[in-house]
């Protein structure tokens, strides 16, 4: 599933990346804009998503990520895989990996990297409630 | 859902209603989807089932019905409210078998009726009627002349006829010429006119779906469709289907003998 969490109207990168795993012969769901964290994991819970994409460019980003983990992990998804992408300075990320973000794919990220994510993320149990600290290129 | 949904498990069937909604892409499917939840719920526990393609080429599909629910922003309104997307999959047609399973475990959960949208069809996609227990046609304005009314199809089977997009020129003559085209059949289905933005209808529409009679006359070409919906969901099931796709596409294997290989 790819979300677009807040205020942001911005969802050129998010349809491309729907596309792009469309593409690569997975079923994606698109929550359209402005949703909040509470519809976002509503959607997962009755869609039964593995994976949950949150795009941000409106810089909310450190407030919305962790919100949505920790709601995810209070409606017991834990086995749910969230990623992220969109404008995330670097300092903004070690945070939303400890929130449990497996993932950030800022611009010029080639598509294939993110199937690629996708593809390892499905073979480890990284879900947002699981102990391991993994996340991608590390 | 989604242990139904990849066949690892069955499901009885359950008393209540499947209504299917189906016409033409970009008809409004979804918007009509929407004014009704917001009219039926929450006095009643609704679920839908939002049908959309599958690549043929890649496997994947993008499901973007939700996107037009509104209904689902209204917080009273969404607790009785279930959305699945779901991808065609494997399947032929705007609906796949495995839906009959996903709608019948809603049913025997609760919900008071199942909505299924499917995807955008055409005039002979009538494989919906396998599954739903009422048929609900979309048509609209400027889709072609008068003698689109007189084809045979999926509008035999309609157990409503909506015409939508009201609010556009040519949606009167589109009710005159399915009307004229009605008047010959015995029991022929309500016509309805709608449009989600002057909201024209809608209340009548919500109000008509739920004591919908069924024609007497679609019957027996119901149970012909669940008889091939069946057997095609025997042969797509097949754990060697794939492999021999495969072997058609590289290896030149006949059409023939792919069939009989799928059907040992």
């Amino acid at each position: 599933m790819i979300a677009k969490p807040g205020l942001d109207g911005h969802d050129r990168g998010a349809k491309v990346v729907a596309r792009a795993l469309r593409d690569g012969g997975h079923e994606v769901i698109y929550t359209g804009l402005r949703r909040t964290p509470e519809q976002i994991v509503r959607t997962v819970m009755d869609e039964d998503a593995r994976f949950v994409g949150l795009s941000s460019l409106s810089g909310a980003h450190s407030h919305l990520f962790p919100k949505i983990c920790a709601l995810l992990k209070d409606s017991g998804l834990n086995d749910v895989i969230v990623f992220g992408g969109g404008i995330i300075p670097d300092e903004d990320r070690p945070p939303l990996f400890s929130a449990g973000v497996r993932a950030i794919f800022g611009p010029g990220t080639p598509s294939s990297e993110i199937l690629d994510f996708v593809e390892v993320a499905s073979t480890r149990d990284c879900g947002v409630g699981s102990q391991d600290d993994w996340h991608w290129g590390e | 859902m989604s242990a139904i949904e990849n066949g690892e498990m069955q499901v009885k069937d359950s008393k209540g209603e499947i209504i299917a909604i189906t016409g033409p892409p970009g008809i409004g499917k979804s918007c009509i989807v929407d004014s009704i939840l917001h009219r039926l719920t929450p006095a009643k526990k609704v679920a839908v089932l939002a049908v959309d393609p599958t690549s043929p080429l890649s496997g994947g599909a993008l499901l973007g019905d939700r996107i037009r629910l509104s209904v689902l922003d209204d917080k009273s309104k969404a607790e009785s409210i279930y959305v699945r997307s779901v991808a065609t999959r494997s399947s032929s047609g705007s609906i796949p078998s495995i839906i009959r399973g996903l709608a019948n475990h809603l049913l025997a959960n609760d919900f008071d009726l199942v909505l299924i949208e499917t995807v955008g069809a055409g005039q002979s996609e009538m494989r919906c009627a396998a599954i739903a227990n009422r048929i609900v046609v979309v048509e609209g304005p400027a889709r072609g002349d008068g003698i689109q009314a007189e084809k045979a199809g999926l509008l035999e089977l309609a157990d409503l006829i909506v015409v939508n997009k009201s609010d556009l020129e040519g949606s009167d003559k589109v009710v005159n010429d399915l009307t004229m085209s009605l008047t010959l059949t015995s029991d022929a289905p309500p016509i309805i006119k709608t449009s989600t933005i002057s909201g024209e209808g809608l209340d009548e529409l919500s109000s008509m779906l739920t004591q919908l009679k069924e024609r007497t006359s679609s019957k027996r070409a119901r149970f012909r469709q669940q008889l091939l919906m069946l057997h095609e969901s025997i042969l797509t099931s097949n754990p060697n289907f794939e492999a021999v796709l495969d072997r058609m596409s590289e290896e030149g294997l006949a059409l023939e003998d792919a069939l009989r290989e799928l059907s040992e």
